[in-house]
């Protein structure tokens, strides 16, 4: 029997750290995205709001805002439904899982995106203008994309911590691959065998997003030809 | 929240009489498994760039696997999978030291920070200038002496800057202890939670000290390398 009749188990499990590590980053990089521009915005209150998430978030441990956000958000959601006099509803653990690590890697995107969006030379955007473009069109066709080769390799980095961060929802409840190992190590008696199993599987995940990463970095690499002097 | 701090104050920040404070064991957590992993780093990231090939490899696989896999897995595999290995059960040495969930946690630690490490001081040998082994062999010093007077200092130098970062990650890794049942910031924390049931408090409060130990870490930092990295400005 494959893995002691577990093996069906660890797969799920495995599939459910991929989807919340997935669409954690997802909601990071839009907060990241959203938490750069705020502070490269020259609307003052922004910038504040904008600092003050990534420094508070950025110097505390991961696994201490995802215990303190995860559990507040239901109790902070009642409150507020009952301040309105509303029937407060369940949130799903999924979901409140996958917009705490989002929140939290939210914080590291946003530094490594303005780092990208101040590495692009000033002389292209002032072209840009000089073309008539609005400032839509100048952040969709030239900050954008052109931001998102410089920040690649920082996004990669976050990306790899973000995955190995997922392997603590197990301690929220949730019944990842951690959990999973737990629960068939503790029935089999062989913890260090589910143990080893899950942090191969984990190696596998890290080595096989490094080699994706580096294959999106060469193709967003690229670079108009220089002219031979 | 004052009557939270009131009553869990000592917990948090210092002893409760018979206790060690949640502060302090992060601390020990912090020092401990630091001065382990960089201790055993710079050899290693010796080898891992100048050693040969069969010396090097196993140094870049240890660095892969332990960069690769979570801390929390680790921590697992050292604390509940080892102690599930009737041969550590039955050695009396072995299972006086797995049993204990501190030994575990610093263990973890140490290896883990170990790897990151010796991978920032291997990138940072890589991009020895020239000029200072040029000048080592211009002076005639022997290799031994190239290694300890001049690799070796340059090395610990330049490395401050990204080594400062791998500091606070450990901080911020230790928090990983109260798993193991090790009474560190965020254990306090989790107790004060369920004698009070006032989860935001509980958690902010172990929050802001964490905040506030990296921010004194960088402090910290900050003036080293304005020493150390003097001559650079």
């Amino acid at each position: 029997m494959f893995l002691e009749g577990y093996g069906y188990l660890v797969f799920q499990g495995a599939w459910l750290t991929v989807q919340v590590a997935t669409w954690a980053a997802c909601v990071a990089i839009v907060l990241g995205l959203l938490g750069a521009l705020a502070k490269l915005s020259p609307v003052a209150p922004l910038r504040l709001v904008a600092t003050v998430y990534t420094t508070l978030v950025r110097s505390v441990p991961d696994l201490v805002l995802m215990l303190l956000i995860y559990y507040s958000a239901q109790i902070g959601l009642n409150q507020v439904a009952e301040a309105f006099g509303r029937e407060s509803w369940q949130l799903n653990p999924y979901g409140t899982a996958i917009g705490t690590l989002g929140f939290i890697y939210g914080a590291y995107c946003a530094e490594t995106f303005r780092g990208a969006f101040q590495a692009i030379p000033f002389g292209q955007l002032e072209a840009a203008r000089a073309y008539g473009m609005s400032h839509w069109q100048v952040l969709r066709r030239i900050r954008l994309p052109q931001m998102m080769r410089f920040a690649l390799p920082g996004i990669g980095n976050i990306w790899q911590v973000l995955l190995k961060s997922a392997g603590l929802i197990s301690l929220l409840g949730l019944n990842d691959m951690v959990q999973v190992a737990k629960q068939a190590g503790n029935a089999t008696s062989r913890q260090m065998f589910f143990y080893l199993v899950i942090a191969t599987i984990f190696l596998a995940f890290a080595i096989l997003s490094s080699l994706a990463l580096k294959h999106l970095e060469r193709r967003y690499s690229i670079e108009p030809r220089r002219s031979v002097s | 929240m004052i009557e939270i701090l009131k009553e869990f104050g000592p917990n948090f920040l210092w002893s409760d009489g018979y206790r060690w404070s949640g502060l302090s064991v992060t601390l020990w957590l912090l020092v401990t498994s630091a001065v382990i992993g960089l201790a055993a780093a710079i050899p290693l990231a010796l080898v891992r760039t100048y050693g040969n090939r069969w010396l090097a490899l196993p140094v870049q696989l240890y660095t892969l696997v332990f960069r690769g896999t979570p801390l929390f897995v680790q921590l697992l595999i050292i604390y509940s999978g080892l102690a599930s290995l009737s041969l550590v059960r039955e050695s009396p040495s072995l299972w006086w030291f797995f049993r204990d969930g501190m030994h575990c946690v610093i263990l973890a630690l140490a290896l883990n920070t170990c790897a990151y490490t010796i991978e920032i001081l291997a990138g940072v040998l890589r991009t020895t200038p020239r000029g200072e082994i040029e000048a080592a062999l211009a002076l005639g010093m022997t290799r031994s002496q190239l290694f300890i007077l001049v690799l070796i200092p340059s090395m610990l130098r330049r490395a401050l800057p990204a080594y400062s970062n791998e500091v606070i990650f450990v901080l911020h890794a230790t928090a990983i202890a109260f798993t193991a049942t090790v009474p560190d910031i965020l254990k306090i924390a989790a107790d004060v939670n369920a004698a009070t049931f006032k989860t935001f408090q509980a958690y902010g409060i172990a929050a802001l000290l964490y905040m506030s130990l990296a921010c004194a870490l960088v402090g910290v930092f900050r003036l080293a390398e304005r020493r150390l990295l003097a001559y650079q400005r």
